[in-house]
This record gives C-alpha cells, sequence and structure tokens, in this order.
C-alpha cells in the first residue's frame, strides 16, 4: 500500500525524523495562508502516489505567498503525467507546502527487504537527489548497503558505519547514525516494504532534513495496522482496481483488448503470454484466486465485462480446489446482472468439469468452448476478430 | 525414489481443524499420505478422522514421530506456527498460508537458518510425490507416478504443466509448489540440488515467473547440473511495477523481467518452453532423446 509523501513525513516526524516545515493544502487559497506563515520562499508539492513529479510540473518554488496561491492553482485540479502514471495520469487534489530551506548536501537513504537474503538492507549514498535504481546500475560502488539481522536488531555501530561512509562532518555522525536507526524503527514498527528519503539534505547550518519521503507498507501486515484504513486515497487508484480489491479480487488493467479471468496468479500470467503469442493483446490480468466462492467469480466476472475496451474474453480455470461447477454458476449469475456483449471463450478442467460445461451449455449464453490452453487462446484472438 | 516427502512421510497437520486444514487434510489423507497428527491450541485431546488432535507440536511429536508439518494457519499467527514446528525439531515444514507479514518472514527465515529445517512455502499448493504421498492443495488425480521432477513458484500453472506432462505420458517423480511470496524458505537451487542428487528424476522441470532473481540462480546452478531442464517463465506481458498476484510477481529493475530470466536459464542450458501450452510437448521431445 501506498502513501502520500505528507503522510510520510507525518509518520517519520513521530519518530523524531526532522522534516521541512510546511502544511498540506487542498485549496490554492490554503496554500497561500501556509506560505505566509512559512514566510520566504516555498516549494509547491503534488501529492501523488507516482515518482517523477518534477519533470511532470507537479513541483513549482514559489517567492512569494500570492505566487504559492497561484502556482497551486495551477496544480490543484491538474492530471499529473509522469513516467510512472498512465497517459492519463492521476488527479491532484492536495499540494504540500514547505519552507525551501537552505541545502548544503544531498544524500541517499532507503530500507526495503533484500529478498535473495531475506533480510532489511539499509542502503545509503552520497548521490542523493538521484534515480537511485540508475544510481545502482551505473555505479554500484556509490552505494552503501548494511543488512539488518533480526536475531540483534539495528545497533549504533551500522548508523556510524554508515555515517562515515557518507563521509559526514565529525558532529553530524551521531545525529546520523541516529536519524539512520530511527528510520529504520519507522520500518520494523510500521511493517513497511520500503522507506526512502530522496534526498535526505545537510544544510548549510549542518543540520539534516527529510526532504522528501517515501513510505509503502506491506500489504500483508495491515491487519496489525488498523489506522492505515485513514491514509488510503482511492482518488489515486484506478476505479476497477478499487472495485478488484473490494471483492478481494487480484486484477489490473492493462491496454490490449483481450480481457481474461483465471484462477491463480501464475495461470493468470501464462494466459496472458499465451493471448500475446498468438498475436493480441492482453487487457488485463485478473486472478479470482484459488478457493474462490460463487459470489467472487460473479464479481470477478462482471468486472471483466465492465470495461469498455474488451472485445472478447477468455475464462480460463484449472480446476482444483475451485470446482468448475462454481465457475460456470458464478459466471450465468454474473450475465443476469450485467449483459454479455463480447464474444466469451471458456476452458475449464479439472474437478467438476463436465457439471461445469453442463451448467454454461444449457444456460444458452453465446460461449465458445476451448479444449485446452492453445485452443482457447486462437479461438479467444479469432472472435475478436484476428490477430493484430 | 522422489524428493522431500514419501511413504515414510508422517504428517502432522496444523491448524487441522480449520476449514480449510479439515478440507485439505481429508483430501491428502484419500490420496494416501499418513497423516498422524494435528495441532489446533485449545483441541487437544479430540480427534478429526481418527487422527489425535494435540494442543502443541513438540508433544504431538512426541507422541506420535511425525517428520512432516503442513501448515494452515491464518496469516497473522503462521509465522508462529512454523517457529513451532521448527523449535520441535520438525525436519520438513510446509506452509501453504498466503499473506504472512514479510517481517514476521525475516524473523522465521533467520531462525530456519540456525536449524536444519525445510520449509516450503509460504502462499504455496506444498509437495507431492505421486502416487506415494502428497502434503498440500493439489488436484491429486492430474499426477502420474514417473521420473520428471516439477519445481514451480506458482500454483495452477503447476497443474496446467503436470496434466500436460501426464497427457504426454510422462510421470513425475516430486512436483514441488515453492511459493509465490518474495521470502521463501526452499529455493529453485534447493530443490535443483535434491532432483540432481534423486536416482529417479531423470528430468526437471523448471516454471518461474516475473519478479526477484530466483530464476537467475537457479541458472547458475543448472550450468552444473547433469540433469536436463526445461523452463518456462511466466509474466513476458507483466507491466513493470504491478504486483500480478503473488507478492513476489512484480517487477522492480530489469532482472524482474521474465525476458532477463528466460536468457539466463537459456544460456545455463536450459530447454524454453514459450508457450505455457507447449510445456509437456516440449519436456516429451528431451526427454525422448
Amino acid at each position: 500500500m501506498k502513501i502520500h509523501e505528507y503522510q510520510a513525513k507525518e509518520i517519520l516526524a513521530k519518530y523524531g525524523i526532522p522534516v521541512p516545515r510546511g502544511g498540506v493544502a487542498s485549496t490554492p487559497a490554503e496554500a497561500g495562508r501556509i506560505a505566509a506563515e512559512l514566510g520566504g520562499v516555498v516549494v509547491i508539492k503534488a501529492q501523488v502516489y507516482a515518482g517523477g513529479r518534477g519533470k511532470g510540473g507537479g513541483i513549482k518554488t514559489a517567492q512569494s505567498p500570492v505566487e504559492a496561491e497561484k502556482l497551486a492553482s495551477q496544480i490543484i485540479g491538474m492530471r499529473l503525467v509522469t513516467h510512472q502514471t498512465s497517459a492519463e495520469g492521476v488527479p491532484v487534489d492536495k499540494v504540500l507546502v514547505e519552507d525551501e530551506g537552505a541545502i548544503a548536501r544531498e544524500l541517499y537513504l532507503g530500507i526495503v527487504i533484500d529478498s535473495g537474503k531475506g533480510l532489511p538492507v539499509i542502503m545509503a549514498s552520497e548521490a542523493g537527489g538521484m534515480d537511485i535504481e540508475e544510481v545502482a546500475a551505473k555505479t554500484p560502488e556509490k552505494i552503501l548497503k548494511e543488512y539488518i539481522d533480526p536475531m540483534i536488531g539495528f545497533q549504533p555501530f551500522v548508523g556510524r558505519r554508515l555515517a562515515f561512509g557518507l563521509n559526514m562532518e565529525a558532529e553530524q555522525i551521531r545525529p546520523m547514525g541516529q536519524l539512520i536507526g530511527n528510520v529504520f524503527r519507522v520500518f520494523k514498527e510500521q511493517d513497511a516494504s520500503l522507506v526512502e528519503i530522496n534526498p535526505l539534505v545537510v544544510t548549510s547550518d549542518g543540520g539534516l532534513l527529510a526532504l522528501d519521503a517515501k513510505l509503502n507498507l506491506d500489504d500483508n501486515a495491515l491487519f496489525r495496522h488498523r489506522d492505515y484504513a485513514e491514509l488510503r486515497d482511492p482518488t489515486q487508484e484506478d476505479e476497477l482496481d478499487l472495485e478488484a480489491a473490494k471483492h478481494n479480487l487480484s486484477y489490473i488493467r492493462l491496454d490490449g483488448d483481450v480481457g481474461c479471468m483465471v484462477n491463480g496468479a501464475g495461470l493468470a500470467m501464462a494466459t496472458m503470454d499465451i493471448i500475446k503469442l498468438i498475436g493480441a493483446e492482453p487487457a488485463n490480468f485478473l486472478d479470482v484466486g484459488g478457493g474462490a466462492s460463487e459470489e467472487m467469480v460473479t464479481n470477478a466476472f462482471i468486472l471483466l465485462l465492465s470495461d469498455p475496451k474488451v472485445k472478447a474474453a477468455l475464462v480460463n480455470i484449472f480446476g482444483g480446489i475451485l470446482r468448475c461447477d462454481i465457475v460456470a454458476r458464478g459466471m450465468i449469475e454474473a450475465s443476469k446482472q450485467k449483459e454479455i456483449k463480447v464474444p466469451i471463450v471458456v476452458r475449464m478442467r479439472g474437478t467438476n468439469v463436465e457439471e461445469g460445461m453442463r451448467l454454461l451449455a444449457e444456460s444458452g449464453l453465446p460461449i465458445i468452448l476451448a479444449n485446452d490452453l492453445k485452443d482457447a487462446a486462437e479461438k479467444v484472438v479469432t472472435a475478436r476478430g484476428g490477430a493484430g | 525414489m522422489s524428493i522431500l516427502v514419501d511413504e515414510n512421510t508422517k504428517l502432522l497437520v496444523q491448524g487441522i481443524t480449520g476449514s480449510e486444514g479439515s478440507f485439505h487434510t481429508k483430501r491428502c489423507m484419500a490420496y494416501g499420505t499418513r497423516v498422524v497428527a494435528g495441532v489446533t491450541p485449545g483441541k487437544g485431546g479430540t480427534s478429526f478422522d481418527g487422527v489425535p488432535v494435540f494442543n502443541e507440536v513438540e508433544r504431538a511429536v512426541k507422541e506420535t514421530g511425525a517428520n512432516a508439518s503442513m501448515i494452515f494457519v491464518p496469516p497473522a499467527f503462521a509465522a508462529d506456527a512454523i517457529l513451532e514446528a521448527a523449535d520441535a525439531g520438525i525436519p520438513l515444514v510446509v506452509c501453504i498460508t498466503d499473506g504472512i507479514p514479510t517481517l514476521d518472514m525475516v524473523t522465521v527465515l533467520s531462525y530456519l537458518e540456525r536449524k536444519s529445517i525445510s520449509l516450503i512455502g509460504p502462499n504455496c499448493p506444498g509437495v507431492i510425490s505421486p502416487g506415494k504421498c502428497m502434503v498440500g492443495l493439489m488436484p491429486g488425480d492430474i499426477h502420474m507416478p514417473g521420473s520428471v521432477g516439477v519445481v514451480s513458484r506458482s500454483g495452477t500453472l503447476t497443474y496446467e504443466a503436470v496434466a500436460q506432462l501426464t497427457e504426454q505420458g510422462i510421470g513425475q517423480s516430486t512436483c514441488i509448489g515453492v511459493g509465490g511470496d518474495p521470502l521463501i524458505g526452499t529455493t529453485f537451487v534447493d530443490v535443483l540440488k535434491l532432483f540432481e542428487k534423486d536416482a529417479e528424476t531423470r528430468l526437471v522441470v523448471l516454471i518461474g515467473e516475473i519478479g526477484g532473481t530466483a530464476e537467475q540462480d537457479a541458472a547458475e546452478f543448472i550450468k552444473g547440473m547433469t540433469k536436463h531442464v526445461v523452463a518456462f517463465v511466466s509474466g513476458s506481458t507483466a507491466p513493470p511495477g504491478r504486483r500480478m498476484g503473488h507478492a513476489g510477481a512484480i517487477i522492480t529493475g530489469s532482472s524482474g523481467t521474465a525476458a532477463e530470466k528466460i536468457e539466463a536459464l537459456r544460456s545455463a542450458g536450459a530447454t524454453i518452453a514459450s508457450s505455457p501450452a507447449e510445456i509437456g510437448l516440449v519436456a516429451r521431445k528431451v526427454f525422448r532423446t
């Protein structure tokens, strides 16, 4: 789960990590007021989940409260397009107005789980303010890494080693070590999957400041952080994605026009792949899950039928725990709630396949049956009007 | 022979009285698996389908000699269940549970490293040695005893591949789903090592997917293997930065893409099935040569 920069900074501040003075505004007038309170030059930052905001025109500097209000009026309400968003971009409802501050050095600090080692890794670099993936690819030696053993947790020496590695001034070693320790506490106590401060700046008077902040939370740990529900901003997510999440379905919209509904993530990806191999583009990833109920199948099928881009759809079910008759019943129920306007190819096998096929045949629904995966993919691509 | 589970496996089920646990335990028993004990805290002293239920794993192991555990405990309590099984010294733990917090798994893996215990999963379909023993939730009847080892990060895609093998008349020694999470116990490399040593296994089918570097690690090991590997990697059409169902199936950086994984496996000498519909066919061609 992603949260906004201003929310991430509020959490960091609770752990004693210094963040710039500022406030969040939903209207240009509010932005102007915050700028007046701060005094001096301020930075107006669009609050969206996507990165690359600066290049997309989502971050601007204002010399006065009047200018702040004017710039905020341009940013609030815009659809921000960055390299991380779709072509339509994401809506901007809020801006963060912050004191510009005097920057002496820009550093990078991030914590993620290294899945290869199975451990949290703290990464720090003097190449702050840049795309860290690019730094990692081109100059990996510029990134310091410290793995944290869960049996001893974060120890002060790790913070010192990183601080010395970043060539901090003598009097900054202690505060930097403490800051890194606090960021690790955020990572652990908040069940984060990513904490990133980029840049972490050294101000001209020698202080440390988290100028930008990104905090992603582990979806699997939401049950022990009930308060996260309030942090969620549905305007930042695709409507169909949200609808899917509500029904516990795993759904991702893509650019093609051949829809698919599959049980299991691996098989769902493989189904998308074979659609592409036959010469068409998948419209979505949709996994109803291993043990879906009839209701889940109904919701999933309605979701699939609700995408106006879809010209034909493929239902690929390998029944195990999920019985084919349940899938058939779910599809028939869905067709009562949402008219089927596109050709549907169904390939089923496994548990109760005969019963599932019989139900579909008797339903009178315009369904094309397929024998196996290849046959199904060929039939759905033909049904959409051929390859290309 | 086969790997990990066979006719000598004495299975304990943690969470045996839950709805999923009871359903799948019955299916495993129907397949022929020897289920010797169940554990549900608070239900010790009762029995499930003739299987004694205990409050604690340690006690269950002492009284029944269980040597493998299958875990069907909800995600909030699953890490604790794995640690309890490990603490009791059960050498093979198969954790089916999906949705365990990542930091819980950090603690679990760190503890398991200090013990000689194999964890399969979490978020996996389990392990089956066809005709001998099934520990998991796969449909047993699509399998056939034989000499192809199957290892995969997926569930239903593994069933698809196994069904294709069986249709081609190619049986399996053992099929393992290692799980779709970013942090798992037994890895592709661990399983490949076991297949390489297993006298019965003659060919390995490996099914990977986007995200992480497990396929590249496997490719490094395959270079030194005497047995041939057929591989399929799903997710060529997956967009970067989106989690495709499995927590681990997300492309971050180029190493996570299907194209890089396929290239690594191909240059390590594996035969690539380019279509998911042709895994069985490709395996048969390689198997017959």
